[in-house]
């Protein structure tokens, strides 16, 4: 009775591990006719992009089967270290999604990213790209990505009724950080506890970065970046001044919010304004808010003009095993078409200065607007402008600041991050 | 000789494959682990050079690994000191003789049984930082009890705020302290308290000179298991306030150093808590051995 037992015991675990071998198929690297695409996005509205562009692929390459090496969870940073495991042991994915500029520093200096420049020439992307994104995603000569989706990061999400009953006007930005604060203070005055909503350390990061743009200009800001602008610049400490400034008026949680958990203080009338990138729109589309109506949004004060950006984009891995395909891949994420279906599902802008805005809902528009015309620089929260090392750093440090408010400890801390990561 | 092989042959065998995984993925990948951690793996381009102790002392130098060991530090004595003195009373009382013995100790014991991600989650909102007309969790409470002055911020506190995170650790673990403690009490034989009190020892003397000196050797294996679990927290503070500087703790900032591809200084910090550990435990298992052998 019990050899019986164990032996079906043993067939059903044997079918549950062939099950789930064959539920996704595998990389083959003798069949050219594959493309093994690695990404993190396997849910939400990410994941109906994905499909979207899987769409247009098909179409396109209907002989090419794509297989979907997406890894789930933790925004990312499992799918990361999935990444790092598989590059490490020479089995790379043929493209993989990593946050397009700086953040890509890593694998070009283990060498793993092959260079794409001759790509961007042949399918005239330099030409339908901003110059300045180029510029930005330029590294020594050599571009190692393709951006499939654009996001800023410079927006003002700012909630109407709130403001107009303190008497400010919603619809007119103020000039610069000062006339903000000024703003900032008769929300306060009237009653508004905590006029600015913020979130956790990368929020904290992220608007600590709009307000060094402002107080630097786009020329100043890129040349932290490069080394062309010291951290220990007038401008820098007067960044931070207005940081601390800007904190007195937020709410005392914010530490432990997530971006939601802060755009939610807006929407609940609690908090005038919120700093967030451009995903903001979904949750106040979810409100069923409409836009200049009940929420509006501006540039980030100071920043009008700069466009601050971060994409997500497509690599191609050196030893890839389908190269031909990969190729098609990144030729169809860089299509008008591609570019269309895929950030119209995921609500982002394509990178393309082509597109025709009148197709995308009313923030989008602006965003296309601004992005054709605007000076583009990288988002420091969100791995354009910095390498992981770096931004960790300055992170660290902007949370300590948010605890402990000491302007000459942040001060020595980025000067500190700065001389790190460029020595 | 062949009798001898008969005798450690089978045994063995019989622990040969514990012993072969035990030493490839324990002591293996320890190894493996220091020897990166002495070298300049600092990012995704392989290591090039063996760079000594380089790697720790960068980390000791840095103002932020200080800070993460400093929370530590509080966390582990407001955890070690609540599990212990909470478990030690509810124990005490337990044994004192109550109705319905049964039903509290399950209900102390319970919280054990939920996985510290689960009541991170719930801690998360409990303890939430947000004051007055947004305030919710205990503070909400607070406020709707009238005890406004008790509001606070919890972990969002520079300085203290460790300890706050070290209330949902207390409550998971002090009912386990108390199961320990309690089978300590049940298993002073009678006899000894009576003979105490027969040669006119008073309550406190009773206890100072005949029920403590009997329950050290619990408290030090209670001391030990929620020592060692307080030194590698790392899923209860991810739970409550994901990754953030001001709950750092050694094995959340070990996470961020392996996120962004620093496989050296992450190794560097798994090696220190590992010695960290490892200064618990040794005198422990030292003092158990020495124990045993005395018992014959």
């Amino acid at each position: 009775m019990r050899k019986p037992l164990s032996m079906i015991a043993g067939a059903v675990a044997l079918g549950l591990v062939l099950a789930g071998c064959s539920s996704t198929p595998s990389s083959d690297p003798d069949n050219a006719d594959q493309v093994e695409v690695f990404t993190w996005w396997a849910s939400g509205s990410e994941k109906v992009g994905l499909d979207a562009l899987v769409g247009v692929f098909n179409e396109q390459n209907p002989d090419i089967e794509f297989i979907n090496a997406s890894v789930a969870g933790g925004a990312g940073s499992n799918a990361k270290a999935a990444l790092a495991s598989r590059l490490e042991s020479n089995d790379p994915p043929d493209t993989f999604q990593a946050h397009a500029g700086a953040e890509l520093t890593d694998y070009i200096n283990a060498g793993q990213l092959q260079d794409l420049s001759s790509f961007y020439q042949e399918n005239g992307l330099t030409d339908v790209f901003p110059e300045s994104l180029i510029e930005r995603i330029t590294v020594d000569g050599a571009i190692y990505s393709v951006p499939s989706n654009i996001h800023r990061a410079n927006v003002v999400w700012a909630n109407t009724q709130v403001l107009e009953d303190a008497g400010i006007d919603p619809m007119a930005a103020p000039a610069d950080i000062d006339a903000w604060l000024v703003d900032l203070k008769k929300l306060k005055d009237a009653g508004v506890e905590t006029p600015l909503a913020l979130g956790t350390e990368w929020t904290q990061m992220q608007l600590f970065e709009n307000v060094l743009i402002a107080d630097l200009g786009a020329e100043g800001y890129s040349g932290l970046w490069t080394g062309d602008t010291s951290w220990d610049d007038a401008g820098v400490e007067t960044a931070i001044g207005h940081y601390g400034e800007l904190l007195e008026y937020t709410n005392s949680d914010f530490a432990g919010l997530d971006w939601d958990a802060a755009t939610q203080i807006v929407l609940d009338g609690n908090a005038a304004y919120n700093v967030m990138g451009d995903w903001a729109e979904s949750a106040f589309q979810q409100a069923g808010w409409t836009y200049d109506n009940e929420y509006t949004t501006w540039a980030t004060p100071g920043t009008d003009g700069v466009f601050d950006f971060l994409a997500d984009s497509f690599t191609l891995s050196v030893g890839a095993p389908h190269e031909a395909a990969a190729i098609d891949w990144l030729t169809t994420i860089s299509s008008a078409e591609g570019q269309k279906a895929f950030n119209l599902a995921k609500g982002s802008i394509p990178a393309r200065t082509d597109t025709v805005a009148a197709d995308y809902p009313a923030y989008q528009q602006t965003a296309i607007t601004s992005f054709g015309e605007d000076t583009v620089v990288s988002s420091l929260a969100h791995g354009a402008a910095a390498s992981i090392a770096w931004s960790g750093d300055i992170s660290s440090a902007i949370g300590k600041f948010g605890a402990d408010r000491d302007a000459a400890s942040l001060l020595s801390g980025l000067v500190a991050a700065a001389d790190k990561a460029q020595g | 000789m062949k009798k001898g092989y008969k005798n450690w042959g089978p045994p063995l065998l019989l622990i040969a494959p514990t012993i072969v995984v035990l030493g490839i993925f324990v002591y293996g990948l320890i190894g493996a682990n220091i020897s990166v951690s002495l070298s300049n793996r600092n990012s995704l381009v392989p290591a090039t050079e063996f760079v000594g102790l380089d790697n720790y002392f960068a980390l000791f130098a840095e103002e932020r690994f200080i800070h993460s060991l400093q929370n530590l530090g509080v966390f582990t004595v407001f955890f070690i000191g609540g599990t212990m003195i909470f478990g030690f009373l509810w124990a005490w009382m337990l044994d004192k003789g109550v109705t319905a013995e049964g039903v509290f100790r399950s209900v102390f014991l319970f919280p054990m049984a939920i996985s510290f991600v689960a009541s991170g989650v719930v801690w998360r909102w409990l303890l939430n930082s947000a004051e007055g007309d947004r305030a919710s969790g205990l503070n909400r409470v607070f406020e709707n009890l009238g005890l406004d002055f008790l509001q606070n911020s919890w972990w969002n506190e520079p300085g203290w705020g460790m300890a706050a995170i070290a209330l949902p650790a207390i409550w998971q673990l002090a009912g386990y302290v108390m199961a320990l403690f309690l089978s300590g009490f049940r298993g002073i034989p009678e006899e000894l308290r009576e003979a105490a009190r027969m040669d006119g020892a008073t309550e406190w003397k009773l206890y100072r000179y005949v029920i403590f000196p009997q329950l050290s050797p619990v408290a030090l294996s209670a001391l030990i298991i929620v020592g060692h679990m307080s030194l590698k927290v790392f899923d209860l503070i991810m739970a409550i306030t994901k990754s953030i500087y001001q709950t750092e703790v050694p094995a959340t900032y070990l996470w961020v150093a392996l996120t962004s591809n620093d496989y050296a200084k992450s190794a560097t910090i798994a090696t220190i808590l590992l010695l960290f550990v490892a200064v618990v435990i040794v005198p422990y298992l030292i003092y158990t051995a020495r124990a045993e052998k005395r018992q014959g």
